[in-house]
């Protein structure tokens, strides 16, 4: 016991440090150090160090609880932790493992704070670590908010240092060899003469002894994993079409599950006529579930061809029926005090600049969006009278085993989550719907494992979508500079809602995201306001890449945009003059310099845009220049600059920026979901194609390393993308448009 | 009925209107080729029939006669690998890596009828591969840095 308290105690002092002190969550629960999960069912010679790494005599596994979703995660963490432990993570066993209240996100709710992320004050900092409380109370493993990087940079290699010297110790006791003189390289410990000690030689002797935690952490300049190019660990499963995905597994005896839920996502069914779909072949059941109805057959294609054989009769949605209903009801709580759900940004004053001359006034409009990752939602489930088996790709794995407890009435320690690589997320797996679809289906048919595929039709009109949202924005210029920037977003409240699914319970205050990416921008405007106006939630909406910011970013940049140009002042010179952060003021020179920035105007029927956004504390600078073609608008070339702090992996960062950029322009150039009669509309990519190769433009990225902390870029990239393109076609062609996306007024070619 | 994939031959007993790719992915077992429109619109579940690439979502598996399927288990495995996934790997193209099944078939089946195409060839071929990631850009240097291969072999 001696030993998993030392352990436990040191490895989440790391993630917690600065709780001590921490007030409103209560220090003794805060601090209670978390079990190691490793422990529980080790075997007489295996080593659980630390909750992520495990060594026994076949080998070493490390766990690497945050979701790979696509983004590099599994490799990122295995790098981080290698790095330290002195092995070569490609023969290593890299796995999520069990999820559990050990591996909580502690950097996740960091952002969440009332302070922008460029405000380093103390005070602002603080808060920042006192986060780290309610995520490590909730248990928050969640794989979200561009943290895996900020997360576990400290983390992790903290736990590789550990077991490394713990190894070292066991090593010296073995060899007589004081630790001090030894080395360790490539999974051994070397001793001075030379012979080595294989860790799993040592494996059983480290059980045994006290952890030594008085670790240092190497200098950048020792690393050997990070900081410079490498191939990504999974790329050779990837380009082999050998990477099995939650979709690909089978387990024996499995049955095939399709649902048909009430497309007015929350409505029941009224009733329904299976008498078609029962004597199909290969159909074993039909079943009523919450909201809709489920086929059991022995195959996908005819449990899918079976449920759309189903006569439904469906309750009606519960929510605007049409998507200029929900548009109104967003519309009209904007300016409206009643509805104001919080204030971030209120500097000089507004009212009094905006009393007369010559105010510049733009409504914007952004659309509700699906996630559509190519891998639609799916999960395997096997219900016994004692244990539940969950096999699914998820964000949030201890949710799901919660919820299956909740639905089982099984204890947590008899429900298993096994999470599943994932063929792409955005977002939509911080959901789980089709998992307790699938836990619902296979506790009807006990003992049998039920593999549950959402067709793409089903998971486009049962999304939760990135909310839409409505910006008024007014301002004034004076002498050739933005005097004026007052912004009011409507939208429906994200977090709350997603925290009520999550925890059964919603969270009371404001609602971050409505503002996210605009009340947080590093400018100094002389009258500068972001107000954000809540709207209630109808449709059902989540975070998507970039979360708030995804909207936000179109909306601040593109107001600031167009009151640079109203004062006649160069649009990348302005926004440096405004800036007042040296990190993003230096991203803002950077692109200026790679792009060879001259202006807008690039000759007739060309021109060029600049937008900039610090999101997830990186503050990106984006420049597109476009073409008015006989065909519509063609993009012809996209420079991009960054910064994370320091760049772990830059192979994998250009990737991450090259994704981010195309999904945000994609989406702003055709991308839309609409409702009509309660139902999403766009159920198949024909509808919401996003961007082809032909019309993917060369992107240059430069990522620099001035900022103080270390970030993630999955996200980053996202919100400045739409402002850059409807500002670049602005230069070109002279239209501004304020409505995404922008082919409803323009085409592409 | 009697199909061949990847050289062998395997005896299935489905409807004739099941498409190639649910009998491949759950009859069969064969999960490199994946499902994500059903409509022909995403590519992710591109196969070669007789050397073509061919969406198997939408050839019923009673119209596929005695033409013989390859999928990209056929293509190379991670000890064997055919010169678009040595690339791809080299590119470090996959992010999530669910389309990219597709995307080699697609490429491979392009540069085996035309060892050096355009900017232009490689984009007719290749937009109706639909990435939600974004690899795009790497895609486009994977293809052409294979084009290269082949030629100077
Ligand atoms: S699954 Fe066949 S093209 Fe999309
Ligand atoms: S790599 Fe994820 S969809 Fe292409």
């Amino acid at each position: 016991m001696g030993r998993l308290r030392t352990i436990t105690r040191r490895t989440f002092l790391i993630g917690s440090v600065a709780i001590v002190g921490g007030v409103a969550f209560g220090t003794y629960m805060a601090k209670r150090p978390i079990k190691n999960p490793l422990l529980a069912d080790l075997e007489e010679d295996e080593a659980a160090i630390t909750p992520y790494i495990k060594i026994d005599a076949s080998g070493i596994t490390l766990i690497t609880p945050r979701a790979d979703k696509g983004q590099g995660a599994y490799n990122m963490q295995a790098r981080l932790i290698a790095e330290e432990l002195d092995i070569d993570p490609v023969t290593a066993n890299i796995t999520p493992g069990l999820p559990g209240p050990a591996y909580y996100n502690g950097t996740v709710l960091e952002e969440s704070i009332p302070f922008p992320a460029y405000d380093h004050s103390a005070m602002a900092e603080n808060i920042r670590k006192f986060m780290h409380v309610p995520a490590k109370l909730f248990a928050m493993q969640i794989t979200g908010g561009s943290s895996t990087v900020p997360d576990g940079f400290v983390k992790l290699r903290m736990a590789g240092a550990i077991a490394r010297e713990t190894l070292k110790k066991a090593a010296a006791q073995r060899s007589g060899v004081a630790r001090d003189l030894l080395k360790t390289e490539d999974g051994s410990v070397v001793l001075p003469d030379g012979s080595r000690l294989a860790y799993t030689e040592l494996a059983a002797a480290a059980a045994k002894i006290e952890p030594v935690t008085d670790v240092q952490l190497r200098p950048s300049s020792e690393w050997k994993h990070l900081g410079k190019p490498t191939e990504r660990i999974d790329m050779p499963a990837k380009c082999t079409g050998t990477e099995k995905y939650g979709i690909d597994l089978r387990i024996d005896g499995m049955a095939h599950a399709a649902v048909r839920a009430n497309p007015g996502v929350g409505a029941g069914v009224e009733s329904f006529d299976a008498n078609e779909a029962e004597s199909m072949r290969g159909v074993q059941q039909v079943l009523a579930i919450k909201n809709g109805v489920a086929v059991i057959a022995d195959n996908t294609w005819r449990a899918w061809r079976a449920a759309d054989a189903i006569d439904i009769k469906w309750a009606v949605g519960p929510y605007p029926a049409s998507t200029a209903e929900i548009f109104n009801e967003i519309e009209n709580v904007v300016d409206v005090e009643a509805h104001r759900d919080h204030r971030q940004r209120d500097e000089g004053d507004v009212d009094e600049a905006l009393e007369d001359g010559e105010i510049f006034e733009a409504t914007y409009k952004v659309p509700y969006l699906a996630h559509a990752p190519m891998e639609p939602m799916n999960a395997i489930v096997l219900v016994t009278d004692d244990k539940c088996e969950i096999w699914t790709g998820t964000q949030i794995p201890l949710f799901v085993r919660d919820h299956a407890v909740k639905m089982t009435g099984l204890d947590a320690e008899n429900v298993f989550v096994y999470v599943q690589p994932m063929g792409g997320s955005f977002g939509h797996k911080l959901e789980n719907t089709h998992v307790l679809q699938a836990i619902e289906i296979a506790m009807a048919v006990k003992g049998t494992a039920v593999k549950l595929v959402w067709s793409r039709e089903e998971d486009m009109t049962h999304d939760y979508l990135r909310p839409g949202a409505v910006a008024k924005g007014r301002g004034k210029v004076a002498d050739g500079k933005v005097e004026t920037f007052d912004l009011s977003v409507g939208q429906s409240a994200l977090l709350p809602d997603w925290f009520g699914r999550l925890m059964g319970t919603g969270i009371p205050g404001p609602d971050a995201t409505i503002t996210t990416g605009s009340w947080d921008q590093p400018f100094d405007i002389p009258n500068y306001r972001v107000t954000g106006y809540r709207a209630p939630v109808m449709v059902p909406i989540s975070s998507w890449r970039s979360v708030g910011a995804s909207g936000n970013g179109f909306f601040h940049d593109s107001l600031l945009d167009e009151l640079i140009l109203k004062a006649g002042a160069d649009p990348l010179a302005e926004r440096i003059r405004l800036c007042l952060d040296d990190t993003s003021i230096k991203v803002l020179e950077k692109v200026g310099e790679i792009s060879g920035w001259d202006g807008s105007s690039m000759g007739e029927n060309r021109g060029r845009g600049v937008a900039f956004c610090m999101s997830f504390g990186v503050p990106t600078a984006i420049v597109s220049e476009v073409t008015r073609t006989e065909a519509g608008i063609r993009i012809d070339k996209v420079y991009v600059a960054v910064d994370v702090g320091e760049v772990l992996d830059p192979v994998n960062l250009e990737a991450q920026v090259f994704g981010g950029v195309i999904f945000g322009m994609a989406h702003a150039m055709n991308c839309e979901t609409t409702f009509e009669n309660h139902a999403a509309q766009q159920n198949n990519y024909h509808a919401f194609e996003g961007m082809r190769l032909y019309q993917v433009p060369e992107i240059e990225v430069v990522a620099l390393s001035n900022a103080k902390k270390i970030r993630g870029i999955g996200e980053p990239g996202v919100p400045p993308a739409a402002p850059s393109l409807g500002n670049a076609i602005y230069a070109a062609t002279g239209q501004r448009i304020r409505e995404l996306p922008f082919n409803k007024q323009i085409d592409f070619v | 009925m009697e199909i061949t994939v990847n050289d062998e031959s395997y005896t299935v007993d489905v409807e004739p209107e099941m498409p190639l790719l649910w009998v491949l992915r759950d009859e069969l077992g064969i999960t490199g080729p994946k499902y994500g429109c059903g409509i022909a619109q995403c590519g992710a579940c591109t196969v070669h029939v007789n050397g073509y690439a061919v969406r198997s979502c939408q050839l019923a598996i009673g119209d596929l006669g005695d033409s013989k399927v390859s999928t990209i288990e056929g293509l190379g495995s991670p000890e064997s690998l055919h010169i678009i996934q040595k690339t791809w790997i080299e590119h470090q193209v996959a992010q999530c890596g669910y389309c990219q099944s597709g995307q080699m078939m697609q490429a491979a089946s392009l540069l085996s009828t035309n060892p050096d195409p355009s900017d232009d060839q490689i984009d007719a071929a290749m937009s109706g591969n639909l990435c939600r990631c974004g690899t795009y850009p790497r895609i486009r240097s994977a293809i052409k840095a294979a084009a290269k291969k082949i030629q100077g072999s």
